[in-house]
């Protein structure tokens, strides 16, 4: 266990003993999931994080870690404060207490662009997509971050410059390959109907290589059909290139299905923390989701 | 008959590159609106700036020099060098990339994520501002620009065309050589805006900010990026229309033929800008030739401006604008 003093957690510790999945049990150190996946030591941890709009507190008090290669899923009523927190993370929003860790460090103040290209990579709720891109250009600029030449030689096209731009564009037409998107790799994306646009979103932020991926409600909005086809390329993803997810849903149902670990939120606050099994049976959580009434 | 005919081409011709200059400075709006949504008021007078700049940089002259002289009692005018043409538009073309750093970092940073009227407010502010700054580094008066590009009666075309059709068009050199510079201008910053990291987050940006952020684009640098670019564009508008009429305050007038110009294009639009361009030029040339007499000439003062306003009526979002769509 990590020292932070959340009550929470420590209710967990107890109830992880009881669970019998395989996700949740090691907590130390690596270990290796049911289905053969590689856990990891923290590569996030968020410390105390308390966000307040005005007078209207949307996070509080809230600590959890994020391990390497995991999928791990904060879930939560409407209005819990869940894309407030991806975007604490993301950088789009500054808490007013708390801290962030990233890979064994204190994150610093920094803008949204910076924590991009420290290599957290986001997808939006609404998409934020350049519409009047092609697919294939919309991917390109996920490799950005990756680029290195500068104004002068990309402006000369010489040597590196042009060199960097083949490789990147290998990287980006696999990508588009992984997330079966090449029959419309020249479209621009404005056409495109909503599925597609949320795998080209996808599609974008891997391209980045992202040590972590934030998907803020991969699958809203989509139909029965669309919502397993996201959840297969989260796991693929997952699977393939063994990226850290962290992914916001209010379908439980989803959530429960890829998740190694979720964090559960209420009116801000963390009501609970662990295992889909764990989380399913917490109390806390049934009363949040069955609309019991807060007293 | 035939000789009104070869009036007329010659006159859509002349048009034609008449339009291309507009186009240049429609270009300005269009590169610093897309990417920010700033209406930059001051484009005409960046155009004024830099070609007073460029005119002191070559002749050598001492910026603020009457400033420095009243203060210090001093008497000096000119470093004594004559810089050759080439170097000193590359030197103005630093000093536009240093104002669009200084514009961004003391104005428009501190106004991110306000309305668009106060945006353009502070463009109002920054032309009358320059205007000023201009005044007070280089003096008031009118300056002769010779790059050495060349001028007058093309003779070979007017030669040709009258063994062919007895008849001599009158093409002005300084016209062709603006035109062949403009074209080569927006080739080259098509070709930057599609194939470069560069040009890619730039689109980026003129896209969506919040997308653009999440994959690492600094919004800062972007804008700075973009004003220098047109900073840059007005550099080369200021060097084709200063050594036409001489560098003089009305040089920041160009401003208000462009807008009509972007009224026909859109103002997201760089062909938009090209083709408004051409449509503007020819339009108000080829009006004059063939309503002006009738009407008393001197249409061209308005005719853009009547041809732009009919236009708005029946495709507000211009020729290549992005479609307006209001979703209910």
């Amino acid at each position: 266990m990590s020292a932070d003093p959340v009550v929470s957690r420590d209710d967990l510790a107890e109830t992880v003993h009881e669970s019998t999945h395989e996700g949740g049990a090691h907590r130390d150190a690596g270990h290796v999931t049911a289905d053969g996946r590689t856990i990891g030591g923290v590569v996030m941890e968020m410390k105390n994080i308390t966000l307040r709009f005005g007078g209207v507190t949307a996070i509080r008090d809230i600590s959890f870690d994020i391990r390497e290669g995991e999928i791990r899923a904060i879930i939560g009523p409407n209005g819990a404060g869940k894309s407030s927190m991806l975007n604490v993370i993301s950088g789009f929003y500054v808490p007013q207490e708390g801290e962030v860790w990233f890979r064994g460090e204190k994150r610093p103040w920094m803008r949204p662009y910076q924590v991009a290209r420290q290599g957290i990579a986001r997808t939006f709720q609404n998409i934020a997509l350049f519409e009047g891109m092609s697919v294939l250009d919309n991917v390109m600029t996920g490799r950005l971050t990756q680029m290195r030449t500068g104004i002068f030689a990309q402006a000369l096209w010489k040597g590196a410059a042009e060199r960097e731009e083949v490789a990147n564009r290998e990287n980006a037409e696999r990508i588009i390959d992984f997330l079966e998107i090449q029959h419309i790799r020249k479209t621009p994306v404005g056409r495109l109907p909503y599925g597609l646009k949320k795998r080209v979103e996808l599609a974008r932020a891997l391209a980045a290589e992202p040590a972590l991926l934030l998907l803020d409600e991969p699958m809203a909005g989509m139909n029965v059909e669309e919502k397993e086809d996201m959840s297969r390329f989260i796991l693929d993803v997952n699977d393939e290139f063994g990226t850290t997810i962290a992914l916001i849903e209010h379908d439980m149902g989803v959530v429960m299905d890829v998740s190694d670990r979720v964090v559960v939120m209420d009116y801000g606050k963390k009501i609970g923390d662990g295992t889909p099994d764990e989380v399913r049976n917490n109390q806390e959580v049934i009363d949040a989701y069955l609309g019991v009434a807060h007293d | 008959m035939p000789e009104q005919f070869f009036w007329g081409i010659e006159v859509v011709l002349n048009g034609l590159m008449a339009g291309v200059l507009y186009a240049l400075v429609a270009l300005g709006f269009v590169l610093i609106f897309k990417a920010s949504g700033i209406f930059n008021y001051s484009q005409g007078v960046l155009a004024l700036f830099a070609a007073l700049t460029l005119v002191g940089i070559m002749d050598g002259q001492v910026p603020f020099s009457h400033l420095i002289n009243a203060v210090f009692g001093t008497e000096i005018h000119h470093f004594g060098w004559h810089l050759p043409a080439l170097a000193a538009i590359l030197l103005t073309a630093l000093v536009m990339v240093g104002l669009a750093w200084a514009v961004q970092q003391l104005i428009f940073r501190h106004l991110v994520g306000q309305e668009p009227i106060i945006l353009f407010m502070a463009t109002i502010g920054l032309a009358y501002f320059l205007e000023g700054l201009g005044d007070v580094m280089w003096g008031a008066d009118i300056k002769n620009l010779d790059v050495g590009l060349p001028q007058g009666i093309n003779t070979t075309i007017d030669e040709m065309t009258y063994t062919w059709f007895g008849y001599g068009f009158f093409i002005d050199n300084l016209d062709i050589a603006a035109t062949l510079i403009a074209a080569a201008l927006v080739t080259l910053l098509i070709l930057f805006a599609q194939y470069t990291k560069q040009g890619r987050a730039m689109r980026a940006v003129a896209d969506d900010h919040q997308a653009a952020l999440s994959v690492g684009i600094s919004l800062n640098f972007i804008w700075v990026m973009v004003w220098s670019l047109a900073g840059i564009v007005a550099l080369v508008a200021g060097i084709m229309w200063g050594t036409k009429m001489g560098v003089q305050f009305s040089l920041s007038l160009i401003a208000l033929k462009a807008l009509p110009v972007l009224m026909l294009g859109g103002f997201t639009s760089i062909p938009g800008a090209i083709v408004g361009g051409l449509i503007i030029g020819v339009g108000e040339k080829l009006f004059e030739f063939l309503i002006g007499p009738m009407v008393g000439g001197a249409t061209e003062n308005w005719f853009a401006y009547v041809l732009a306003l009919v236009f708005l009526v029946f495709r507000p979002q211009g020729l290549f604008g992005e479609k307006i769509i209001e979703r209910v």
